[in-house]
């Protein structure tokens, strides 16, 4: 069996003041043959919640690329495959490892990491050291994929 | 002009839910097959390559075509009018040495950016347009994104619309493509996306609302109706590095005119359409 500790952010030491959502610190996490089987947090994940992150612009922004079940949002993207029914194709621990990062399962993927921040080329400052969600909104965006069953 | 650009959406969005209903469950047909029903698109194909005017929308395809409407020409206007303007200590214009544009400059636009000889550097047309301007005329140079730039850029590539892009790439311009084909494959940003993820794995693919095209730069400078006037292609490169939250360059850096280069190559055999329109 593969095991794998990644580190999913640098420590912040460089960071100062307000450490946003989605920021340094991130916490290490295992990959298990392509899974994360453990919850990033060890508190449920809140699926109202991941659903309004997976909306959200600025944070996962998942309408950009897939199709989703949220006939209240317009213009949901074709470049990834639709979602509706991925709680039943995938496991939690799949899609876990798929919002960390997906480029662990096909490094080629226009797929960004959402919970990465190491490895990255001319970062904007303001988001230097940082994951593009928090740890506990991977939880939720997970809880949100896990009620999107066919 | 948006309002129009909306309607026109409309009408098309019902006519197809129309013919939905009318005939037995027909495929519902993609973003690009409906565009490529536009006999106007055919020009702006060549083999696999398309430009971005096909991924436009017809209304905006129209006030493209119309230079009259086409808003981009107050801009040309602009570029006309100082063509023949005396600037500068050397009490010169570009017509004292150039003459009439529509002779001189035909076909110079579709060969940029270029390596020149006399300063060692690939220059992109703007460069060459202030080395002129500094050295010939004894002139300030423009600020890129001037009006007066943009002007003289549009004006001079409108002299090649229609024409080929055909761009060196080989001899001295081989490292510069080279450093520009690199930078285009490079993942960056917070979002970790090559320019190459989007526009050559997903053209013809919506991403959100948008339509992504071959992200190709024979129509720069464009009127973009969301910058509400003409932009340069190097403002372009810098919009779509921030949505991928990557650190800019700045216009006119090497970064960016090498990337024009490798750009101006993959447009290979395309018509130059400066000004075009863009959403
Ligand atoms: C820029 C495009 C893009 C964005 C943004 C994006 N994805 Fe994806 N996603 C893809 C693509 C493309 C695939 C197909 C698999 C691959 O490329 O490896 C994919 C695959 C997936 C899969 C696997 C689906 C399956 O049926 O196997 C899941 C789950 C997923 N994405 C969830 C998300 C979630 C949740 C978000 C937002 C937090 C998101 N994606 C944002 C492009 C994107
Ligand atoms: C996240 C996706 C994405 C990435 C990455 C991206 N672009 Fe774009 N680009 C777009 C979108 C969306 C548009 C507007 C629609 C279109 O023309 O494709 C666009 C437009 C363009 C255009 C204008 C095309 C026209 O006809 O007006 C050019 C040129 C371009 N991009 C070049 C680049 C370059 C060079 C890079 C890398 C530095 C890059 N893009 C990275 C999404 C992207």
């Amino acid at each position: 069996m593969k095991y794998q500790l990644l580190i999913g952010a640098v420590l912040g030491a460089a960071l100062t003041g307000a450490i946003a959502a989605g920021s340094a610190n991130a916490v290490e996490y295992k990959i298990v043959e392509d899974t994360v089987p453990q919850s990033l947090t060890g508190k449920p994940g809140d699926p109202a919640n991941g659903k309004k992150t997976a909306i959200n612009r600025r944070k996962g922004n998942c309408l950009a690329c897939h199709d989703m079940p949220i006939p209240e949002q317009a213009d949901h993207g074709q470049v990834g495959p639709p979602l509706l029914g991925v709680g039943s194709r995938l496991s939690e621990a799949e899609l876990r490892m798929r919002v960390i990062d997906s480029k662990v399962i096909n490094p080629d993927t226009i797929m960004p990491a959402f919970y990465r921040s190491t490895g990255l080329h001319r970062v904007l400052k303001k988001w230097q050291g940082k994951t593009i969600v928090s740890a506990q909104e991977v939880e939720d965006i997970v809880a949100y994929l896990m009620t999107l069953k066919e | 002009m948006k309002r129009t650009i909306i309607r026109v959406t409309v009408a098309v969005g019902a006519s197809v839910l129309l013919a939905a209903c009318v005939a037995a469950a027909p495929k519902e047909k993609t973003a690009l097959e409906k565009r490529l029903e536009d006999p106007r698109v055919k020009n702006y194909i060549v083999g696999e390559k398309m430009t971005g005017y096909v991924f436009a929308t017809a209304a905006t395809r129209t006030v493209q075509d119309d230079d009259f409407e086409n808003p981009a020409f107050l801009w040309v206007d602009i570029g006309e009018e100082n063509w023949s303007k005396v600037d500068g200590a050397a009490g010169k214009s570009c017509a004292s040495c150039h003459g009439d544009a529509p002779d001189s400059m035909k076909g110079v636009g579709a060969t940029y950016p270029k390596y020149s000889g006399e300063t060692k550097k690939l220059m992109a047309l703007q460069h060459r347009i202030n080395w002129e301007r500094e050295n010939r005329m004894k002139a300030k140079p423009w600020k890129w994104e001037s009006d007066e730039m943009l002007g003289m850029t549009a004006y001079v590539k409108l002299q090649s619309r229609g024409m080929p892009v055909n761009v060196k790439i080989d001899g001295p311009a081989k490292p510069f493509y080279e450093a520009g084909k690199k930078f285009y494959n490079q993942r960056r940003g917070m979002l970790d996306m090559a320019c190459a993820n989007c526009h050559v794995d997903y053209p013809a693919t919506m991403i959100r609302s948008n339509l992504l095209s071959q992200g190709m730069p024979n129509g720069f400078p464009t009127y973009r109706l969301k910058w509400q006037k003409v932009g340069s292609l190097h403002r372009r490169f810098r919009g779509c590095n921030k949505q991928v939250r990557a650190a800019p360059y700045k216009q006119g850096t090497d970064e960016y005119t090498n990337l024009e280069l490798f750009l101006m190559d993959r447009a290979r055999d395309l018509p130059m359409e400066t000004p075009s329109v863009r959403m």
